[in-house]
Formats: structure tokens, C-alpha cells, sequence
């Protein structure tokens, strides 16, 4: 197994997770997209740890998917309160930072 | 990975080996440890303690005095070890200092030697003999200085004695191959750092206890206090370029909130705004001259191997000239010179106990550390020893700073602004030390002027305090009768910053002429130097006769401001008495004294205290007040008082602790004590750098004196004709100091006339001597002041105001002009700011990468 | 053809190759999806399959531990939430337009750039660097190495999740 099939998948993950977090209108969609970039960085920790024969690739892997849990939890209840103020989750009506 | 390294490596400089270092110089950490320390807790926890912890903040500031103190003694006993053990004295680095070039030719062929044999470079013979010093016997080391001290012919060069530097650094963290420490430097230069700014910062807690007594966000304020004085130690202490940064920007943040700590008043907050901005965009020159220094010295943080590549011209010099550059750019922010010099005085709106700190020993100076530090990065970049030009940006921006700051002082009314004024011209003549090479000059001004400016600060922090918190001239007058102690130590902390012998500034200003007498700057910067050392003997005259003498011209009471029908019900207290007995003010202020003293203490006896107007040796004072309870009943009444009377306790007894160190501080490094300031600040770097060392020399000082002398005599010549005008009001003052009687004896002798002659003869001839005087005496005097005051103003408004203050109004527009261009990136949608961010990482990733493709 | 080239140098790990190729075919085209979908759920479920094939992928690398994680946590759970999200939301279940935003030109660059970034970068910096999967990383292995070198940050991550729930709480409580 090459090393670059692993991490050129990761980075197409990646780089759809971008587009998500940017284009994307929905809030629950962004928190969708930020999971793909998540998950494209811990192909990447389990696989560069694979390459060099340890193991603290996965363990770091699994506190990001602990991390991941809290942020989505964190973040939906965000986006909740969102649609409770504004009755929508369209993020671009969430502008108060307009400068 | 928790890997936090601790492997202590002991890289004890080119010259340790066989040097047990002491026990604090090993752990030196302590120091700074403390005020952090002090800062969690007080933040945390301060609000539960009595006085919102702010005696814990001196408390733990006592302990950091006193463990640099134990620094400073160990320090000097550092050389002994090894040579009662029979070690070869690798310590001395003796360095006969002449500033010729094959002098450097020499130092820096040992350098080579050194490096090429192994050896420790460690002694450096001035006269290309090596190893003449290691037969040196012990008694050298001992005292260095009697032997040495430069009892010579002026001129004569004499030798510098080297204590090697300690250096402990632990892994901090690692990027890729390079190392990042965190340690600690002890050498000469920062045991003198780590003593002032200790001994000043425990200076400001004490007094802040009493003045910021009432204050709202006390806390918060000994906290920062706190901070702040940890970012100072932490800079002064550090062994990388990387810690510098942090201690510098610790402080940036803690002026920041120290400054604009009353910020219910938007003038104060804007101007904690001003400082942080103009501090900033000096800082953006730090991080330039930091990170070519990191790659030019082979990707080193360390600032003593930065050092050694500066002097062995490892770094090519088109990178030193850019680093010195960019660094002394972040000087002129954060030491507030020249072009950058206009937040200092705005710093002004802060808690006066803050603005002492910021100007005596932390913030302003930081800059004046940096250069000093860096030193020979500069010295090599600008060549300074030996200079073509004749000038270099260094010097030139110190003295444009030391002029233009001195005229200014002229046309403030506020007394702090003064100060102010003052210390930016002051560390203009530590820049301009450092530019014509007098290296240990500045060092010494900065630590002779940390006491006096902080005594000064203090003492109008004092006068304040006694006249409801007005720092306006107008306000005061006559205090030196209310405030006896505060005025006498005033008068003390006002001569040393005049440069008067034998006070502090006379002997470090003396160095800082005498580097530029010998360095080849004497039709330049010599001069400057002795015209600033006349204005600053001229304005502060003015401090001293606006403020001390005449009548008092504030408001009797607080409320006098607003309802003046209060006074007269007076308090529920002892004060009763004293207050109504206003009539008469001398009386009264001495009886509200007495009042005041025998209510805070029945015990003491009232006599003791009665001979207010006599000068009373301050020491039997300070026994009395320590002894008196100083619970709350005493003094909280005091500032309501009534006149304008002598502060507490906390106020008045770090004045005389300034006042007595702004007496004996200069006199350490005088040529009849040895030289000793000289020998114990004296760090390698310099020495090996072939930074001049020259002799104490009779004719400068005499010169700078006399330039002193001469603004002392103009500015008294030009009160004398203002008074004139109103001479009713200097008559009523029959008590004056001694040298003024007689002036105030010639107004009585020409209101005499006037009144006498004019009215009784109604002659031509009492008109022509009202003429004669008006015009003649006073008009010579009076013409040369006017003439500076012009100049002051016109410095002032078009060079400050216009110039200065055009330039950032006009930077100012040209971002508004650039935010409208932009306004409709801040569209407030975080997805577009995220586009952005992530578009531009990766175009500067793009960019490194296209950079570096073809390489790998 | 350097893919084949590359493919012939490793004929003893073909069959890893097959499997890889298929995940990623999958999980790439799930990915778009999941960012380009105009139904909600279908986005959802476009997810799950990412995820699945995430865990593949880690099978792929021995690490059976996290693939079974990865099911349980990820699928199992996150997912779930994400529906729950969806609903309480009333998030238009059908197709819809809108779902994306004016700046989606802006988006598909950067979000271009950085995939030809990656790829560039990744191509030059590791070429063929191969896995040697020689010894299989037990799930115990992992176990010994969360308790004995990372025990604090393994503390810390359950603070971070109950300081998460009670976030969570305070924010979506309806007061």
C-alpha cells in the first residue's frame, strides 16, 4: 500500500468539506461538511501513524472522534438556538458581525 | 505528547568553566516567578483579601526586592570560587578600552584564537599578550575595582572587569530541527535590571496601597501591577530573542490596561488606545529585526550566540544593518522617541504610581534594554566606534528626541505632562549614549534615572494626592510649606535629573558627554547633550517655582469645588479645630498638622510634631508614622481635610527611599568609588565588541555643568521677571528657601520703590527705574525666555501637532480611505471570512511551495 | 501510466488495492454529494456512506479498533444527532433550492486551490512511500498507549465532553 493513496483521499475529502463550509446555506449542511474535514484528518493521522509503525496516529484519531462528538453536539445546539431566534438556519441571515 | 522537556543545560558562556555559579544566580527564575505569582493571585483571589490584595502584591514584590537584592551581592562575589580554588581566572576578561581600531583588530584576533584552540575566550588582553591575566594574582578579582578604578589622567584608558555570564535554558519546544529554549541570562547587565526594576516596582505597590486607597478597581490594578513588573523581570533575565518578545509584549498589553484603568473617561481609554497602537507599530520593527537576527545567526533564538555572530562578523553586515534597523524602530515605539514619542505623554490619563513604573523602570526603558542588549549587532551594523558619516540613526534620533522633548516641557500645564516631556528626553540621552557608543553611560543613565524619575513621579503623585487629584500647576503653589517631606525629596529627585553634582543624573549624564567627547562626537551630539542638559534644568526650575513656591492657589477643600459652604461645618473628627482655623495659612496648615498627627496617634506626643515648618530629618518621621496605627480612622479623614497637607505613610516613605537612592546611585560608578557601577554591569558582549570604556574626565564634566548651570540661571532669571509683574503675591511669602531669599529680598526691595518713591516723590526718576528694571534687567532675561518659549510653541504645534501628528492623522485617513475600499468584504457572513482566510492560507502556501519546489 | 507502474511494483498487496480503489470511488463520490445534494436527508445518508467508508479505510490500515469506532460513534451516533438536527429544525425534508449560498463560484475555488494544493504537495513531498502493515496494531496496543503515555489528555477529552453536554444543555434549553 502506497502512503499517497490514503492521503490524496483524505485531501479530496478535505478539500468537499471546504466547498461544504463555504457554499453551503444550512447550518446543520456546515456542521455536515466540517465532519468530512474531520474525518479526512484522521485518515490522515491513522495512516501517517501506519506508516511509521505506531499506534498514537489511532489514539489521536479516536480523540478526534470524541472531539467531533462534543463539537457536533456543541454545534447543533447552536444551530437550534439559531432557528429559534431567527424561526431559520440560514446562515446568511446570521450577519450581526456586519461591519 | 506531554513532553515537556526539562534537560537544564548549563551553557555557562565561553568563560564559566571552574565557576560555581551561586545558588540564586541558578535559580533566578524565582524572581520573575513572584509577581506572577502575585498576579494570579490577586486576580483570582484578591477580592477576598483584606484591601483587595494589594498587600499581597507588595508582600510578594518585598520578596522579589529582596531576592535581587541577595542577586546583586552574589553577583559580586562571582570570581572567587574559582580562584580560591585554584581555577585559572578564566572569569576576567580584562579589556583596556581605547576605541581604536586595531584595539578591535586584536580583540577580535583572540576571539579567533580562543575559538580555534578550544580554549575559553576568556581573557581578552588588551595588549595582545596572552595569558598576562591568568597570572594574575586573586587579589584582582577581589578588588577589581580599587586597582583599577581609573584614578589616572582623563583619557587614560583603564581596565574592565568581566564576570562570566550564566545562561540555564530548558527546551521550551521544537520546531522541526530547531530548538527553542526557555532560560535565563544572568550577567552584569541583568542582576542591574532585575535589582531596579524590583526595587521600583516594590516601590509603586507600597505607594499604590495608599494612593489608589479608594479606588474601584483596585484589584484588578495590583494584578496588572503584578503583570506588568513579570514582564519586565522576564525580559531582562532571558536568554532568547523569544522571551524577550513575550516579556515585551506582556508589557504592551499591561500599559494598556494600566493607562486606560480609569476608562469610564473615554480620554483615558483612548489614550491606553494611543499607547497600544504606537507601541504596536514599533513592535512590527521587533519582529522584522528578530527573525532576520534568528536566520542570519544560522536559526538561533539564543541572544548571546546572536551577539558572538554580530562580533565575529558571521552575520554579513547588510543583515545587521537591516536588523538593527528594524530593531531600533521597535525602540522608538516602546522608548517613545522622537517620531513615535507622542503617546507618552498622553500616557499620562493612567494611575500616577503606573506612569511611574512605565517611565522609571519598565516599558520605556524596555527599548533602551533592548539596543543595550543587542548591543553589538548595533555596534557592528552602524560602526559606531569609528563612524565616516559622523553621525548614525541612533545618536541622531536621541538627540533630535532630547531637544524637541525638552522645548516641549516649557508649554505644559499639567505637571506630569512635564515629567513626562522629561522622560522622553531623558531616554533620549540614553539612545543617544548608545549611538555614540558610550554603552555603559546609557546602562548607568537608565539606572540612575529609574530612581529619580520615579521619585519625581511619586512626589506629583504625592502633591496630587494633597490637591484632589489635580495635576494642574495653576492649582498648586506654595506646597513646599504643606508638604515639607514631599518637597524635600522632591526638590532631591528635581537636582539629580538637572545633572547637578554630586546627585545620580550628573554622574551617569557626565558618562554619556564623556562617550560622546571621546568617540569623535564632540561638535554634534556633545553639544546637544549640554543644551538639553540646559533645558532640563530650566524646565524643571519652572516645576519647582510653579509648584513649591508662591501661594497655594487650588481649592482649600474638595468641597470647595462644589459647595463651598461645607468646609466650614467641617468633619465629625479632631479635624474640627484645625480646619476652621483656616485664617491664617501658615498657622493653619501647621495646626491642621498637628490635628491631623495627634488625632492618628495620641501617644506620640504633640510637641514631637510641632515644628512643622522646620526641616525635619525624615527618618525620625518615618519612625513616627511606622509607629502610628495606620488603620483607616487616621488618614481616611485626611484628604478632606482641608489645606494641602503631607500624604501617609506609604506615599512619603518611598519618596525618601528615591530621594536617598537618588543621591548615592551616581556616586557608585564616580571615579574616586572605583568604577564600581562600571565593573559590575560590564558583560562580554560589550567588552568583546570593542565598545570604548573611557576615563572620567575633568573637562566634560565641567562643561555640562556649566551648561546646566547656565539654564538653572536663565530659568530662575526668568521667574524672577515674571514675579515681577506680581510681586504683591511673592511679598506675603516671607519664607524661602535660601538661595531664593535674596531674590525675594530684591522684590521687596523694588516694590519698596514703588510704593515708597513712586508714591512719594511721583518722579521721573522712580519711573526710570521701573523702566530701567522692566526693561534692562528683566529684559535680557526675559528675551532669552521668551525667545525658548517660542520655540517651545512653535515645536509644539507645528512639529508635534502638525508634522507628527499630520503624519499618523494622515496614515489614519489613508486606512479609512482602504477600510471603505474594503467595507464590503466585512459582509458580518462568517462563511465569506472563512473563504478568505482559507483562500489566503493557501496562496501563502502556494507561494512557499512555488518558492521551494524546485530545491527539493 | 505511473498509477499502473505503481500498481505493478505492488502486485502482493493487489487485492488491498482493489478494496482501496473501490472505497475511494465511493467515498469521493459520496463527498461531492454530501456537499452538493439539494435534499437535506439525502445529504445525511450521503454521510453515512462517507463515514462507512471511512471505516473501511481503516480496516484497510489494521486499525480494526477505530473502525468499529468509527461505526459506532460516528454512524451510531453523530448521524443520528444530525437527523435529530434536521427535524427539530424543520429543515425542508424534499428537494429544495437554496441550499447553498451566492458564494458557491468563490467556495468551489478556494476549495479547488486547496485540493490542487494538497495534491501537488502530497505527490512531491511522500511520492511512493509505501505502508508496511507487517505487524497487525492490536486494539489492546491502542489501549496501553491511551493509559500509560496519553492518560491526562484521555482526562482532559472527558472534561471536554461533560463541559460539551452541559454547553449543549444551556444552550438549546427552552426558557
Amino acid at each position: 500500500m502506497y502512503l499517497n493513496e490514503f492521503l490524496l483521499l483524505s485531501a479530496v475529502l478535505f478539500s468537499c468539506g471546504v466547498y461544504g463550509v463555504l457554499a453551503r446555506r444550512n447550518g446543520v449542511l456546515v456542521l455536515m461538511s466540517i465532519e468530512l474535514i474531520l474525518n479526512a484528518v484522521n485518515i490522515n493521522l491513522v495512516a501517517f501513524g501506519a506508516f511509521h509503525g505506531q499506534v498514537d496516529g489511532q489514539v489521536f484519531a479516536l480523540f478526534t472522534v470524541a472531539i467531533a462528538a462534543a463539537e457536533v453536539g456543541v454545534g447543533l445546539a447552536i444551530v437550534l438556538l439559531i432557528y429559534r431566534n431567527t424561526r431559520s438556519i440560514d446562515l446568511d441571515q446570521v450577519a450581526q458581525m456586519k461591519g | 505528547m506531554l513532553n515537556i522537556g526539562l534537560l537544564a543545560t548549563e551553557a555557562g558562556g565561553a568563560a564559566a568553566e571552574g565557576f560555581e555559579a551561586g545558588w540564586l544566580t541558578r535559580h533566578v527564575w524565582l524572581i520573575p516567578l513572584l509577581p506572577v505569582v502575585s498576579f494570579v493571585v490577586t486576580l483570582f483571589f484578591g477580592k477576598r483579601f483584606k484591601g483587595g490584595g494589594a498587600w499581597f502584591g507588595v508582600s510578594m514584590m518585598g520578596l522579589a526586592l529582596l531576592l535581587s537584592t541577595a542577586l546583586g551581592v552574589e553577583w559580586m562575589g562571582r570570581g572567587h570560587v574559582g580562584i580560591e580554588e585554584g581555577q585559572p581566572p578564566a572569569v576576567a576578561a580584562t579589556y583596556r578600552g581605547t576605541a581604536s581600531g586595531d584595539q578591535e583588530h586584536q580583540v577580535q584576533q583572540v576571539i579567533e584564537e580562543a575559538e580555534r584552540t578550544g580554549e575559553p575566550k576568556a581573557s581578552i588582553p588588551g595588549h595582545g599578550e596572552e595569558g598576562e591575566e591568568h597570572a594574575l594574582p586573586a587579589g584582582r578579582f577581589s578588588l577589581p575595582a580599587a586597582e583599577s578604578g581609573g584614578e589616572g589622567p582623563a583619557g587614560e584608558p583603564h581596565a574592565v572587569e568581566v564576570r562570566p555570564y550564566h545562561e540555564a535554558e530548558a527546551g521550551w519546544f521544537h520546531i522541526g530541527p530547531i530548538e527553542v529554549g526557555f532560560g535565563f541570562h544572568i550577567d552584569g547587565f541583568a542582576v542591574i535590571m532585575l535589582f531596579t526594576v524590583s526595587f521600583i516596582s516594590f516601590l509603586v505597590h507600597l505607594f499604590s496601597t495608599e494612593y489608589l486607597r479608594d479606588d474601584r478597581r483596585r484589584t484588578h490594578y495590583f494584578a496588572s501591577l503584578g503583570l506588568f513588573t513579570a514582564g519586565m523581570l522576564l525580559m531582562v533575565s532571558s536568554s532568547t530573542s523569544l522571551q524577550l518578545l513575550l516579556g515585551w509584549e506582556i508589557m504592551g498589553l499591561c500599559s494598556f490596561l494600566l493607562i486606560g484603568h480609569w476608562w469610564e473617561e473615554s480620554k483615558n481609554s483612548d489614550a491606553a488606545l494611543k499607547a497600544f497602537f504606537t507601541t504596536r507599530t514599533g513592535d512590527v520593527g521587533l519582529l522584522v529585526g528578530l527573525s532576520i537576527l534568528f536566520f542570519g545567526a544560522g536559526q538561533t533564538f539564543n541572544i548571546a550566540k546572536i551577539n558572538q555572530q554580530a562580533i565575529t562578523g558571521e552575520i554579513p553586515r547588510s543583515w545587521l544593518v537591516a536588523a538593527a534597523v528594524a530593531l531600533f524602530i521597535a525602540c522608538i515605539g516602546k522608548s517613545a522617541q522622537f517620531p513615535l514619542h507622542t503617546w507618552l505623554p498622553d500616557a499620562m490619563a493612567g494611575p500616577t504610581p503606573a506612569s511611574a513604573l512605565i517611565h522609571a523602570a519598565t516599558m520605556v526603558v524596555a527599548g533602551v534594554y533592548m539596543v543595550g542588549r543587542f548591543y553589538p549587532v548595533f555596534f557592528s551594523a552602524f560602526r559606531i566606534a569609528n563612524n565616516a558619516l559622523g553621525f548614525n540613526i541612533i545618536a541622531l534620533i536621541g538627540g533630535i528626541t532630547i531637544i524637541i522633548a525638552g522645548l516641549l516641557a516649557f508649554v505644559q500645564q499639567d505637571i506630569k505632562k512635564v515629567l513626562a516631556y522629561s522622560t522622553v528626553s531623558q531616554l533620549g540621552y540614553m539612545v543617544m549614549g548608545l549611538g555614540v557608543g558610550a554603552w555603559t553611560g546609557a546602562i548607568f543613565h537608565l539606572f540612575t534615572h529609574a530612581f529619580f524619575k520615579a521619585l519625581l513621579f511619586m512626589g506629583a503623585g504625592s502633591i496630587s494626592h494633597a490637591c484632589w487629584h489635580s495635576f494642574d500647576m495653576r492649582d498648586f503653589g506654595g506646597l513646599r510649606k504643606h508638604m515639607p517631606k514631599t518637597f524635600v525629596t522632591f526638590m532631591i529627585g528635581t537636582v539629580a535629573l538637572m545633572g547637578l553634582p554630586p546627585l545620580a543624573g550628573f554622574w551617569s549624564k557626565d558618562e554619556i558627554l564623556l562617550g560622546a567627547w571621546t568617540n569623535g562626537y564632540r561638535g554634534t551630539f556633545f553639544l546637544v547633550g549640554c543644551v538639553g542638559a540646559a533645558l532640563t534644568c530650566a524646565y524643571m526650575t519652572r516645576v519647582v517655582y510653579k509648584t513649591f513656591w508662591g501661594e497655594y492657589k487650588g481649592p482649600q477643600t474638595p468641597d470647595a469645588i462644589e459647595h463651598a459652604s461645607h468646609a466650614a461645618h467641617g468633619h465629625h473628627d479632631a479635624h474640627d479645630d484645625a480646619v476652621e482655623n483656616q485664617a491664617p495659612a501658615l498657622v493653619g496648615a501647621s495646626a491642621y498638622q498637628e490635628g491631623a498627627k495627634a488625632s492618628a496617634d495620641p501617644g506620640v506626643k504633640a510637641a514631637a510634631h510641632g515644628t512643622v515648618q522646620s526641616e525635619r530629618g525624615p527618618h525620625d518621621d518615618e519612625a513616627s508614622h511606622t509607629a502610628d496605627d495606620h488603620g483607616d480612622s487616621a488618614h481616611a479623614g485626611a484628604p478632606l481635610g482641608g489645606y494641602p497637607h503631607e500624604s501617609p505613610w506609604p506615599i512619603t516613605v518611598p519618596l525618601i527611599v528615591l530621594a536617598v537612592m537618588s543621591v548615592v546611585a551616581g556616586i557608585i560608578n564616580a571615579p574616586f568609588f572605583g568604577l564600581q557601577f562600571t565593573h559590575f554591569s560590564a558583560i562580554e558582549p560589550i567588552v568583546a565588541a570593542g565598545v570604548p570604556e573611557p576615563s572620567f574626565s575633568g573637562v566634560v564634566a565641567v562643561i555640562s555643568t556649566l551648561g546646566a548651570l547656565a539654564g538653572l540661571g536663565l530659568a530662575v532669571a526668568w521667574w524672577r521677571g515674571m514675579r515681577f509683574g506680581l510681586d504683591g503675591l511673592t511679598r506675603r511669602n516671607g519664607l524661602a528657601g535660601a538661595g531664593y531669599r535674596l531674590l525675594e529680598q530684591k522684590y521687596y526691595l523694588d516694590a519698596l520703590y514703588e510704593r515708597v518713591i513712586v508714591r512719594g516723590i511721583k518722579g521721573p526718576m522712580a519711573s526710570a527705574a521701573y523702566w530701567f528694571n522692566q526693561n534692562v534687567l528683566d529684559g535680557v532675561a526675559h528675551g532669552v525666555s521668551a525667545t525658548a518659549r517660542r520655540a517651545a510653541t512653535f515645536t509644539y504645534d507645528v512639529v508635534d501637532q502638525e508634522v507628527v501628528d499630520g503624519t499618523v492623522n494622515s496614515v489614519g485617513a489613508g486606512a479609512t480611505g482602504l477600510g471603505r475600499g474594503f467595507k464590503h468584504m466585512a459582509s458580518g457572513k462568517v462563511q465569506q471570512y472563512v473563504a478568505y482566510l482559507i483562500g489566503g492560507a493557501a496562496a501563502g502556501a502556494l507561494v512557499i511551495f512555488a518558492i521551494t519546489f524546485n530545491r527539493s | 501510466m505511473p498509477v499502473a507502474r505503481l500498481l505493478a511494483a505492488d502486485t502482493a498487496n493487489l487485492p488491498q488495492h482493489i478494496a482501496f480503489g473501490l472505497l475511494a470511488v465511493m467515498m469521493s463520490f459520496s463527498a461531492l454529494r454530501v456537499v452538493t445534494a439539494r435534499n437535506v436527508v439525502h445529504c445525511a445518508l450521503y454521510l453515512v456512506m462517507v463515514l462507512a467508508g471511512v471505516a473501511g479505510i481503516y480496516i484497510l490500515l489494521a486499525a480494526e479498533f477505530l473502525a468499529a469506532v468509527q461505526v459506532l460513534v460516528y454512524i451510531g451516533a453523530i448521524v443520528v444527532l444530525f437527523l435529530f438536527g434536521i427535524m427539530l429544525t424543520r429543515a425542508p425534508i424534499g428537494r429544495s433550492r437554496g441550499l447553498d449560498n451566492d458564494q458557491r463560484g468563490l467556495a468551489a475555488m478556494v476549495a479547488l486551490a486547496v485540493a490542487g494544493l494538497l495534491t501537488a504537495l502530497l505527490l512531491d513531498g511522500f511520492g511512493d512511500d509505501r505502508i508496511d502493515l507487517a505487524g497487525p496494531q492490536r486494539s489492546g496496543d491502542v489501549g496501553l498507549e491511551i493509559f500509560q503515555s496519553y492518560v491526562i489528555p484521555f482526562e482532559v477529552v472527558s472534561v471536554l465532553l461533560l463541559a460539551a453536554l452541559v454547553g449543549a444543555v444551556v444552550l438549546a434549553r427552552r426558557d
